[in-house]
């Protein structure tokens, strides 16, 4: 049986490989890509050399920023993020682990203060060991990353 | 004159505070439960903004504002705000934040504090947040415990009850983790301290324990800290389940050390028996007394540039 993955190449875009398994449609949302008119192309649970098993996310004609490349650190830290220019990588950015991150999540805590009142969600995020903990600055609880949902 | 690090601060957790701060707010509230000090408030109003139901520290936070010559605005229901009429809180906070110079707020929700600090131009001081932090308590608890031993590092605390939910425990084993102390949690499974502050305290070094019965750890402790299973933050059959796991009596405090001291943040309602009041090892009055000059301090010191 072929392993190869018939995908087709991009043009120009951004090429988001080696996502951890099952975290690509939280990353969709992440970049509120569910919205766009770009065309994108998602794979799940493809084999992976490296991981085993892997998602992809294909964006054409839509260039991350370095904001949106470290969120994406988050669900994660494998996730390789290249620019596509004319069918070649272009550039390859250098990712680190935000510390903080706002606006993007929702406190899963129902006794939260962000469930009732309408305030910008604040969150610092930790690294321990090869596990990513969020804290929400407001009740002060922390979640494991798997956890916290994305607000659409 | 001492240099003081809360002027216009926020006291939103017990995780705000270092060690020389703690014993900074300590050695000004025993100055001021000495003595009685020039009024340093005059000029000043505080809001005592409580959502939900309080006696003991709505009524010394206001003592302890009128003992420093300061007036208070406040309520102490939200029934009576115009939340009830859609109002956020956002919009009350950024409206009392006009009318006075310090902030208490109490709220059933955790993060409450904080959304208002984010809100508010003037210092706020946290009076407990729904489950998550209770500071000012956990301060009384300090000052009550050097206090009545004299010292706070070396001693064994246990700390029983409804370990999960209890702002004041939250906060108090933060504090703890400042000192070197030896600490035993007694707790039904089921409301056992939340891991994050396990995990704190791990990192500190800190040696604890889990129990599920008062007759292991009473003789071994200086401090028996006791709190009620908290009961508005349950659905009412998981409440029945859990409630009255331990009951305190004199019978049970037979083997206790000769200096030990029992704590509780009140209000109490099976935790202890009326005839423990009657022993000397009953310091809860006591320590429900000393919340006046702590937060005297506490006010002092944030609405003061010099400490006294």
């Amino acid at each position: 049986m072929n392993d190869t993955l018939s995908v087709s190449a991009i043009k120009n875009g951004t090429v988001i490989d080696h996502i951890s398994a099952g975290q690509a449609l939280r990353i969709v949302h992440l970049l509120s890509l569910q919205n766009t008119l770009h065309k994108i192309t998602i794979g799940l649970h493809l084999p992976s050399k490296r991981l085993g098993v892997k998602d992809l996310i294909k964006i054409e004609n839509r260039i991350l920023t370095e904001n949106e490349a470290n969120e994406i650190v988050v669900f994660s830290p494998s996730a390789t993020i290249n620019v596509i220019e004319d069918f070649n990588v272009t550039k390859k950015f250098n990712t680190y682990l935000p510390s903080i991150m706002k606006k993007v999540f929702i406190c899963p805590n129902g006794s939260c203060i962000t469930q009732t009142e309408k305030v910008d969600s604040h969150f610092s995020i930790k690294l321990y060991g090869k596990q990513i903990k969020l804290t929400c600055f407001f009740c002060d609880k922390e979640f494991d990353r798997d956890q916290v949902k994305v607000s659409i | 004159m001492t240099a003081n690090p809360f002027y216009q601060r926020d006291l939103l957790s017990s995780k705000d505070i270092g060690l020389n701060e703690i014993n900074l707010i300590l050695s000004t509230a025993q100055k001021m439960k000495a003595t009685s000090f020039a009024k340093s408030l005059t000029d000043k109003i505080i809001a005592h903004c409580f959502f939900e139901p309080s006696t003991r520290t709505r009524l010394s936070f206001e003592a302890a504002a009128l003992r420093l010559g300061a007036q208070n605005i406040g309520f102490a229901n939200k029934d009576v705000l115009s939340i009830q009429k859609g109002e956020t809180l956002h919009d009350t906070m950024r409206m009392i934040d006009e009318y006075a110079d310090l902030i208490v707020i109490r709220h059933p929700k955790e993060g409450a504090a904080a959304l208002a600090a984010q809100i508010a131009k003037h210092p706020v001081i946290n009076a407990g947040d729904g489950a998550n932090q209770h500071p000012t308590q956990a301060l009384i608890d300090l000052f009550t415990i050097q206090e009545c031993q004299s010292r706070i590092d070396g001693l064994s605390m246990a700390l029983v009850g409804d370990l999960k939910f209890a702002r004041t425990i939250h906060s108090f084993t933060q504090l703890c983790s400042l000192y070197d102390v030896r600490l035993y949690f007694v707790s039904p499974s089921s409301l056992s301290l939340p891991d994050a502050l396990c995990d704190d305290l791990k990192k500190r070094g800190l040696p604890f324990s889990f129990h599920h019965t008062l007759e292991e750890i009473i003789p071994k402790v200086d401090i028996l800290y006791l709190t009620r299973i908290q009961q508005e933050r349950f659905n009412v059959g998981d409440y029945e389940w859990v409630n009255s796991p331990f009951t305190l009596t004199t019978s049970l405090l037979q083997k206790a050390k000769s200096n030990l001291k029992i704590l509780h943040p009140l209000p109490r309602v099976d935790e202890i028996a009326r005839e423990v009041d009657h022993t000397p090892f009953a310091y809860y009055f006591e320590q429900a007394s000393n919340g006046v000059c702590v937060r005297q301090a506490l006010l002092h010191l944030i609405l003061n540039k010099v400490a006294l």
